[in-house]
């Protein structure tokens, strides 16, 4: 199942969900709500063909053939 | 003992949030994440902006992790957007990312200028106070536009002092004073500021914040220009506090003229 992450071409497995992609980008365990496991906060959005898609259906969103995921943090800026 | 005007002024409140500083700082341009935290510290910033881009894998620490770390509050702005629509998208990743509803929003015309496009800013502003930000705008130092903004809804304008990174100061001081005098809301300076005389102008101006990055993040030492920059805003708001003399066109003797020891003019003249 091809789709794109972050603008390049990703090879997603038939079951693997939002929540799955997004704690093997960050290495961090998620919960059902999307939240690092471990607390704190992680500070990612992730955007299904350009919007939001909020942090509480990573779990439950699963990935299909074509779709455009944009996986976005802060970074220095003025 | 007095009180003087600067150690009972009131702090800055946005959005019904009080921030401890008057300095907003950006995290653009710092060659290391350990220099940044540091420059972030020195310049006792309460509030410090930061962009939105895709993630990529980096190292233990992150601009997110530091800002967590340091308590100070993230300000994700909408740099590089051209468009209200991509401005919109940008606020509700970052929104959705670091769960404020604060956004510093950036609608650029062109490359060469950064300059704010006036029309997708106003577009971008009215659809993001529609659906609930607290919109921090930056804008060009035109005075009507702000008013327009301010009856849009925005929590602040930042006129812009010059274009973004070019150190140039504040070109038209009269446009950021008319600005501020007719403000509703609170005025930040943003952009151009290069030096700490340029920050204590702004606040001597009238502004009630100034908000920049590069001339501390690409300054020589940019701890030290955090700490000098802390201590400008702080003199340029008690010089604005305390109010500053009028200008005269010709000079007025500040040491009295009786009681010298040479004598007058008038008693030469007799």
């Amino acid at each position: 199942m091809i789709l794109t992450v972050n603008g390049e071409t990703y090879d997603a497995r038939a079951d693997e969900t939002v929540r799955d992609l997004v704690a093997t980008r960050t290495g961090r365990d998620l919960g059902p709500d999307g939240r690092p496991s471990d607390g704190g906060r992680l500070g990612i959005a992730v955007a299904l063909d350009r919007a939001v898609l909020p942090r509480g259906r990573w779990a439950t969103t699963l990935l299909a053939e074509g779709q455009q995921i944009d996986i976005v943090t802060a970074v220095q800026g003025g | 003992m007095t009180t003087t005007a600067l150690a009972a002024d009131t702090p800055l409140v946005i959005d019904g949030v009080t921030l401890g500083s008057r300095l907003v700082m950006g995290t653009g341009g710092a060659t290391s994440l350990a220099t940044l935290e540091k420059a972030l510290v020195a310049s006792g910033t309460e509030l410090t902006t930061v962009a939105m881009r895709r993630h990529s894998a980096q190292g233990a620490d992150s601009v997110f992790a530091i800002l967590e770390r340091q308590g100070i509050r993230a300000l994700p702005n909408t740099a590089g957007c051209y468009t209200a629509r991509d401005a919109v998208l940008t606020a509700e990743l970052a929104r959705e990312a670091l769960e404020t509803h604060w956004i510093k929003l950036e609608v650029i015309a062109d490359e060469d200028t950064l300059l704010p496009d006036p029309v997708e800013l106003f577009t971008a502003t009215e659809e993001l106070v529609a659906r609930g930000f607290v919109v921090l705008a930056y804008t060009n130092d035109d005075p009507a536009l702000a008013r327009r903004l301010e009856d849009a809804g925005v929590a602040a304008v930042m006129p812009a002092g010059a274009p973004i990174g070019t150190g140039l100061g504040i070109l038209n001081p009269h446009n950021i004073e008319l600005i501020v005098t007719r403000a509703g809301v609170p005025v930040i300076l943003d952009a151009g500021i290069g030096t700490a005389s340029e920050a204590a102008l702004a606040m001597e101006l009238g502004c009630d914040a100034v908000l920049l990055a590069s001339a501390v993040t690409r300054a020589r030492d940019a701890v030290g220009m955090a700490q000098a920059m802390r201590l400008a805003v702080q003199a340029g708001r008690g010089a604005r506090l305390a109010g500053r003399i009028p200008r005269r066109t010709l000079a007025l003797a500040s040491s009295p003229t009786q009681g010298m020891v040479t004598g007058s003019r008038e008693e030469e003249s007799l």
